[in-house]
């Protein structure tokens, strides 16, 4: 009777890995189905020429430089707003506010934040930075339009980095005098600043995927030249991708695949970035 | 008990300092609540200048609440609540306009785990001194190597001042905590435990630092240990919870009176180990 039973019991936990198992490998194999699918695919149009070329024939010669640039810029535009604001609303956040029903208010907003699609970003961002602000179509708006989207991730990631470190370091800083703002400044931040950096790279790389919203406010599929300043429109990836995909008739699969290859490796990069930054500050 | 006989050599002039010495810290029938929680209740003593003062009790009684009122540390606590007198040097640190920074610069604090910042040993001592506007690299080495002279750790660092301040012993973390406090110059120490995470050698080595710096500084200790209250302190504070788990000072005198001849039961009943 009791034999039976561990046999069973070890049957059940057998049977409880296999569907764990089953679950993972079922996340596992399409993601590198599909990278390996893109490589496949797309490497044959990866060249020198493709990486620093402008396009030629609505997209089905030349390169795609334009659109890498522009999907660099429009992450360093997203981050040089969505890091300062988001690491002074989540210092202001975990260190000067009470909680009490404002906090959880303003809390759950931003996690809500999070969850709006980013289109309605992108119509908020034609209201208010294009035309309300008269930025027109451009970088700029664009920027503060994916900014606007980031914010929630980069305000999450710095108050949980600064609420993460020891309130004993707080202490021993407050309890020789130093004060609250100085404590914060040169005890807590740098502290924190490898869970903010990982937050804000990763913030970086989702900005870097989105199409929806910068197509409202300025991107382009084809632009003359480079972006020469903010104000200027531009190209991206991910709406290059979307309009080869799409809209060009004719368009050769290795081209699509190419574009897709040179997004996909952007944003990997980025995140073992944060990667890299996450262990060397736990080795620390 | 030989304990007493300890204290007289160590201190010989410590009846006369504690009878008589002007006092620098200060509670007249002071409450301390959190929130619902009355955590301290109605404590008055005296404490005076260079003496080291031992708050002994057994757990939860309210002596770490009770020290962290003389720094305003309770600040920290939202829900925290004072009531009565607490003064640093005749002033009510608890009354509208007190600057709480110059006043923690000046009652310094050490705690319970040594908690040096993840930095080198040099910074995290000149630390305090930095935030306070002092610029000079001479005057930075110079308080550096006084201050962990002071704390007795200069000759184990010296030759390794860039390294991480995480890096040395437990003992040695604590010590240089206590530099960092000393480093700005403070006239008067608390300490919170300041040797339940040490070992009995790092313990006497603080022991012996606080006995040194006594001469310069008014000293505040909590501890858990009896023994080290006997070997250290002057005067002695004992706290115990009442009916209502409120903290009280139960008995407040001359550590030799207190350990040798207490005058209130159960401060005969703790100090004897009968409980608690």
């Amino acid at each position: 009777m009791k034999v039976s039973n561990v046999k069973s019991r070890y049957l059940t936990q057998r049977a409880a890995i296999s569907v764990l198992a089953v679950s993972l490998a079922l996340v596992v194999i399409p993601v590198i189905g599909i990278i390996i699918y893109m490589i496949a695919n797309g490497y044959s149009s990866l060249s020198w020429e493709f990486l620093t070329a402008s396009p030629a024939q609505a997209g089905k010669a030349g390169g795609i430089f334009p659109a890498i640039l522009g999907t660099v810029y429009l992450m360093l535009g997203t981050i040089l707003f969505a890091l300062p604001v988001g690491v002074m609303a989540g210092i202001y956040l975990s260190e000067y506010t009470r909680a009490n029903w404002v906090t959880r208010l303003i809390n759950m907003a931003i996690i809500n934040l999070a969850g709006v699609p980013s289109i309605v970003f992108g119509l908020f961002g034609l209201a208010v930075f294009v035309l309300g602000l008269n930025l027109g179509m451009s970088l700029l708006a664009a920027s503060l339009t994916l900014a606007a989207q980031a914010l929630a991730m980069t305000i999450t990631t710095s108050r949980e980095a600064i609420m993460a470190v020891p309130k004993e370091y707080r202490e021993g800083s407050l309890a020789i005098g130093v004060s609250r703002w100085q404590t914060i400044r040169h005890v807590v931040l740098p502290q924190a600043f490898p869970g903010i950096l990982t937050g804000a790279i990763l913030a970086m790389s989702r900005a870097a995927g989105e199409t929806a919203p910068i197509i409202v406010v300025g991107a382009a599929f084809l632009v003359g030249g480079l972006p020469g300043s903010p104000f200027d429109r531009f190209m991206a990836l991910p709406y290059h991708l979307y309009t080869v995909s799409a809209h060009i008739p004719g368009m050769p699969g290795e081209i699509k695949w190419g574009v897709a290859l040179v997004l996909i490796a952007m944003v990997l990069f980025f995140n073992i970035l944060a990667g890299i930054v996450r262990i060397k500050a736990r080795k620390r | 008990m030989n304990i007493q006989n300890s204290i007289v050599v160590n201190n010989p002039s410590a009846d006369v300092r504690s009878a008589g010495s002007d006092v620098r810290l200060r509670m007249e029938k002071v409450n301390l609540y959190y929130g619902d929680f009355h955590a301290v209740k109605d404590i008055s003593l005296d404490i005076g200048d260079r003496s080291i003062t031992a708050i002994i009790g057994p757990s939860g009684c309210g002596k770490s609440s009770m020290l962290r009122l003389f720094n305003r540390m309770n600040d920290l606590i939202p829900s925290a609540r004072v009531e009565g007198l607490v003064e640093f040097d005749g002033v009510d640190v608890y009354q509208a306009g007190i600057d709480v920074v110059e006043l923690r610069k000046r009652v310094g604090m050490v705690f319970q785990k040594p908690n040096p910042f993840p930095m080198s040993i040099y910074d995290n001592v000149c630390f305090g001194p930095k935030r306070h506007g002092i610029r000079n690299k001479r005057a930075l080495d110079e308080i550096v190597e006084k201050s962990l002279i002071q704390a007795a750790l200069w000759d184990e660092v010296k030759d390794k001042l860039d390294q991480s301040g995480l890096s040395i012993s437990g003992g040695q973390q604590q010590r240089l905590c206590i530099a960092r406090v000393l480093a700005v110059e403070p006239e008067v120490i608390l300490m919170d435990e300041p040797c339940s995470a040490l070992d009995p050698i790092a313990t006497l080595k603080i022991e012996d630092l606080m006995r040194t710096l006594s001469a310069n500084y008014t000293i505040v200790i909590v501890t858990h240990n009896m023994q080290q209250a006997a070997r250290v302190s002057d005067m002695t504070a004992f706290l115990m919870v009442g009916e209502d788990r409120a903290g009280m000072l139960v008995e407040y005198g001359l550590t030799s009176e207190i350990f040798t001849n207490p005058k209130n039961r159960k401060t005969e009943d703790y100090i004897t180990g009968r409980f608690g």
